[in-house]
């Protein structure tokens, strides 16, 4: 396949980019990266995801694929012959996407509202409920993983790329709130498992720096406060 | 029928549980049926499910599956007979885009529509609108969102077909105006006049009882 024919919208701060960028790395997928400009968006975002108007946008072929687990698992699909994405058994695919909703309907959205939370006391029922999700997922990891060094065995898989995209995001709130949430002691397995992510070929040149992601969270929150009326 | 270890834990007014009846009762799946009483979860429920502690979660050979689309895609995966989602990967990413646009905008707006009153009531009663205006595009020219056959996203999207009618009742509100959405109203006609479908719809007046009780729980007026 040509570079120009695979193509991904995306902005480097976003996890979701990054998950369709792991699985095209996985799959040694040659494709364009377009940055996108967001203040305007973009002519193409907006014919292409005219549904959200959001990143990641996959195009192959002229096709826009949006949403990043669908694109993930696309990816899987399309490039069959390379390493495979999700597991091969249904029982373990279904858990698999059982926890991959999960990230995306209740842990992710519950970490990304602890910067906004209004008061100490709010703060620190997110916080907590956070980790309890990583308690949830280290139990998830042991089960799931049965002594390999990822959720998909020996090789990175679907899981991995959908819980490991938000490790940056996890570090700058950890950063930012100065809690530790994932370390040695209260997750050892999932903070083994996060080094060696990180690490992975397929990963650690999409993976952004935590201090280049903290700068852009603070930019953000000086934006959201300047926007906001006392 | 095909006989093989499967449990379906649920509740007899859920859109969920009722997409999984739809799923295994098209591929001729024998299963068995545990009604849980949702004001008062099983100890087994909270066992299969100690994540969320909902319905539906399908038991095959002992292993408990929860989430409805996570269950869809399992059913799917496992038994091979009359295929739901689509073949090729396009089409398979568009079917599971459309299916989670229509979890994430038109089922959440109904569901506080059912619920609230007042600007809260107009501002989902719009959004599911909205929502719907969207889907009605999709299914526009087709008979069934799988193309001559019910596939995955006619399953997901099947409750609109028997639960907006109820929420709209309780919640006195509409949604779904037939002038409006003649595509997604023609398609109804279609789905429910299918007799796998249709035969196993929940009771409507026992639905009308329970979603009216939740409606008091929210807003006791």
């Amino acid at each position: 396949m040509t570079k120009s024919e695979v193509k991904l919208l995306g902005a480097w701060p976003s996890p979701f980019v990054m998950r369709a960028r792991i699985a095209l790395n996985i799959k040694s997928v040659s494709y364009e990266f377009l940055e996108e400009t967001f203040q305007p968006k973009s002519q193409l975002l907006l014919d292409s995801n005219p549904v959200y108007k959001k990143v990641p946008v996959l195009i192959n072929q002229d096709k826009p694929i949006c949403e990043s687990l669908i694109i993930v698992q696309y990816v899987d699909d399309v490039w069959s012959s390379g390493p495979s994405i999700l597991p091969s058994e249904p029982y373990d695919r279904a858990i698999a996407r059982f926890w991959a909703t999960y990230l995306d309907d209740k842990w992710y959205p519950t970490l990304r509202s602890v910067r906004g939370a209004k008061g100490e006391d709010e703060r620190k029922k997110l916080i907590k409920e956070v980790g309890e999700g990583l308690t949830l997922l280290e139990d998830a990891l042991n089960k799931i993983s049965r002594g390999k060094d990822f959720f998909g065995g020996d090789q990175i898989g679907y899981l991995d790329i959908a819980f490991g995209c938000f490790l940056g995001w996890l570090r700058v709130t950890e950063s930012l709130t100065g809690v530790k949430l994932l370390d040695q002691v209260k997750t050892p397995c999932l903070a083994k498992w996060a080094e060696r992510f990180c690490a992975h070929g397929a990963v650690k040149d999409v993976m952004p720096q935590t201090e280049k992601l903290v700068e852009f969270a603070k930019m953000l929150m000086a934006k959201m406060a300047a926007s906001t009326p006392n | 029928m095909i006989r093989e270890d499967v449990k379906l834990f649920n509740f007899h007014a859920s859109p969920f549980g009722q997409r999984v009846i739809w799923a295994l009762k098209l591929k001729g799946v024998d299963y068995e049926c545990i009604e849980e009483d949702i004001f008062n979860k099983s100890n087994l429920l909270l066992e299969l499910n100690p994540v969320h502690k909902k319905v539906p979660v399908l038991v095959h050979r002992n292993k408990p599956i929860a989430e409805s689309l996570v269950i869809l895609e399992y059913i799917d995966e496992t038994w091979k007979q009359y295929p739901l989602m689509p073949q090729n990967p396009y089409q398979r990413a568009h079917a599971r885009f459309w299916a989670n646009f229509a979890e994430q905008k038109l089922l959440v707006a109904a569901r506080i529509a059912r619920l609230s009153s007042g600007e809260e009531q107009g501002k989902a009663v719009n959004e599911a609108r909205e929502a719907m205006e969207k889907i009605e595009e999709e299914i526009k020219g087709k008979k069934f969102f799988g193309g001559d056959k019910i596939g995955y996203l006619d399953i997901v999207i099947g409750w609109i077909s028997y639960w907006i009618p109820v929420w709209e009742e309780v919640g006195s509100m509409k949604i779904l105006d037939p002038l409006k959405f003649p595509a997604i109203n023609a398609w109804i006609t279609n789905f429910l006049s299918h007799p796998t479908i249709n035969d196993t719809l929940p009771q409507r007046d026992k639905m009308v009882v329970y979603y009216h009780s939740r409606r008091k729980e929210v807003s006791p007026s």
